[in-house]
């Protein structure tokens, strides 16, 4: 009976894990194989080099960058998104008219991808010409206009890229608020009321927020590996038929060209990857340690 | 005085929800706005709110243009995104019912293996993905595509935690009529289950249609470019037509959006499940 429990359970599973063991564990280790290698347009290298394409990578000015880049980005969008997606989930939440509407405006953009938003962004909101909206706003107060993209200082391209994904992103983490916000016990706030707490702020600070918890933590999360992950919005955003500018290049667009860019360093790209997925690692482990899931809205 | 501040409040709360239910709108607006236009509109120094003739015929131009090759991205992308969504249904749901009913001592170890690869954000194996994509000669085919997306684990798990809180009685009384797992799974517990089904599909869908990078990477010829690779071929190009451009990004989202409005409740169903954990 046992032995017939094992052949089933590899007839299910068994295709998944067989699919998801070459698609995800065989390149990677692939990968770690090849960043010790010269692989110039090659994926079966035979120069050996020991870790000279860590020493490259390190010592490339690029890489430093592309880590200062995400820094900056993460600095912006995590926390920014974080309370707009609360407060919009708490004012939702509240309202009592229209509640599937407003649900449903906030949530649309996530149907866009990264690359309608950016053209949209690019070419007619944020567009540097005079007729770009933003511009056509700013010539009604007798203001000129902005390139927003092409300048770096003052580094008006950063209002643009966070914009993006503050938009495409914000009703997505509202979502999980709310579903957070529908799990709270009605009783505390009863309770709450019967102690005198009055609405707003000291229940908010006593009883949502701590509630949320879980919540919190999930979404804090994934804000942070999506931030560290950023390539569609920035490439659409920034890269033009002259090529990439040198500014605003976080770890994906600095690994994209220098990897599968001209001369194809596989080696080289290879040790970039894995030098950015042992950073993904710390980092993720350090936030879930630092913010200690605790159980306290039901999921975890 | 304390009424009078509650009431005040729900309608300042009102008109903060109205107006900026607005400025999330105004993409959509110029979308709309820019790809019914004609050039001259668009980059007229006057700001037109909308243009005084809707011009229909942008649509046919955009298909008409032997420049871009904007039917044939299109054919593709929802090729992917279908064969995408179908094979990670399967799969997924498969490996999802057996690690959550099927009794096998190894079964904790294999989870674990199929859990970990979420620990890897998945744009870290673009650059290893590409080398054993392209060793195996699949780069510009559809098979590279689609084949090395249809493992996604946040897919595997969400099954798994459905079917682990899935009514015992009925798979009971299926092999009570002496049906095995296989035919227990597909005459049961398949029809079901559909709320899952719907809402892992739904997100999987979305996120085949919208990917970039993959394809980006992947489908490098013309024949193989995805509706995304080659509306962003056309935003950074030399030459841009804009009114073509924003009717081909109207195109491109008008499935989206009819998948978004009718499935909506699927959809928020499956963004819940896979955003916690």
């Amino acid at each position: 009976m046992r032995r017939r429990g094992a052949l089933w359970f590899w007839v299910f599973v068994g295709p998944f894990a067989l699919g998801l063991a070459l698609f995800t564990y065989v390149p990677l280790l692939w990968s770690v194989a090849l960043s010790f290698f010269d692989a110039r347009n090659t994926v079966t290298p035979t120069d050996f080099v020991g870790p000279a394409n860590y020493t490259a990578v390190l010592g490339d000015d690029g890489f430093t960058d592309s880590l200062r880049t995400f820094l900056v980005f993460t600095a912006f969008i995590v926390p920014v998104t974080y309370v707009f997606s609360l407060s919009l989930a708490l004012m939702v939440n509240r309202v009592r008219r229209a509640r599937a509407f407003f649900r449903s405006v906030f949530f649309l953009p996530a149907a866009c991808s990264y690359v309608v938003a950016a053209l949209i962004w690019k070419m007619s909101l944020f567009s540097g010409v005079r007729f770009g909206l933003a511009n056509t706003v700013l010539g009604w107060f007798g203001e000129d206009p902005v390139a927003w993209l092409a300048t770096p200082d003052p580094p008006w391209y950063w209002l643009v890229i966070v914009t993006v994904r503050l938009w495409l992103q914000t009703g997505f983490y509202m979502i999980l608020f709310l579903a957070g916000l529908q799990r709270i016990d009605p009783v505390l706030y009863e309770a709450a009321a019967v102690d005198g707490a009055r609405p707003g702020w000291t229940v908010l600070r006593h009883i949502t927020l701590p509630q949320l918890r879980a919540t919190s933590v999930a979404v804090l999360l994934l804000l942070v590996v999506g931030a560290f992950q950023a390539f569609d919005e920035f490439y659409n955003l920034l890269s033009d038929a002259r090529g990439y500018p040198p500014y605003a290049r976080p770890p994906l667009v600095y690994l994209y060209y220098t990897a599968l860019g001209q001369g194809q360093n596989l080696g080289f790209g290879s040790a970039g990857a894995v030098i950015l997925a042992l950073v993904v690692a710390v980092v993720t482990a350090g936030q879930a340690r630092w913010l200690k899931p605790g159980r306290t809205d039901g999921d975890g | 005085m304390d009424d009078a501040l509650v009431r005040a409040g729900r309608a300042l709360r009102l008109v903060l929800l109205i107006s900026l239910a607005l400025l999330f709108l105004i993409p959509f607006y110029l979308l709309v706005r820019n790809g019914l236009s004609s050039e001259r509109d668009i980059t007229s120094p006057e700001w037109t709110f909308f243009p005084a003739v809707l011009r229909w015929g942008n649509v046919r131009e955009l298909f008409d243009d032997p420049s871009v090759p904007f039917a044939r991205s299109l054919l593709n992308s929802a090729l992917i995104a279908v064969a995408t969504t179908l094979g990670t249904l399967v799969l997924a749901s498969l490996a999802g019912y057996g690690l959550a009913r099927i009794p096998y001592r190894h079964a904790n170890k294999v989870f674990h293996g199929i859990l970990g690869t979420l620990l890897v954000p998945a744009a870290v194996t673009f650059v290893p993905g590409f080398v054993l994509v392209s060793s195996l000669g699949w780069v510009s085919t559809l098979r590279g595509l689609v084949v090395p997306t249809l493992f996604p684990a946040f897919a595997c798990f969400v099954f798994r935690q459905y079917f682990l809180g899935f009514p015992r009685e009925l798979e009971d009384a299926a092999q009570v009529d002496g049906l095995g797992y296989w035919r227990t799974y597909w005459r049961v517990v398949v029809p079901n289950a559909r709320p899952v089904f719907a809402a892992v599909g739904t997100i999987v869908f979305l996120g085949a249609w919208n990917s970039f990078l993959w394809p980006l990477v992947i489908g490098q010829d013309r024949d193989a470019w995805t509706v995304q690779v080659a509306l962003s071929s056309f935003t950074t190009s030399q030459v841009v037509r804009l009114h073509e451009l924003f009717v081909a990004a109207a195109v491109s989202i008008l499935p989206l959006l009819l998948v978004f409005l009718c499935f909506q409740r699927w959809i928020v169903a499956g963004a819940e499940r896979s955003g916690i954990d």
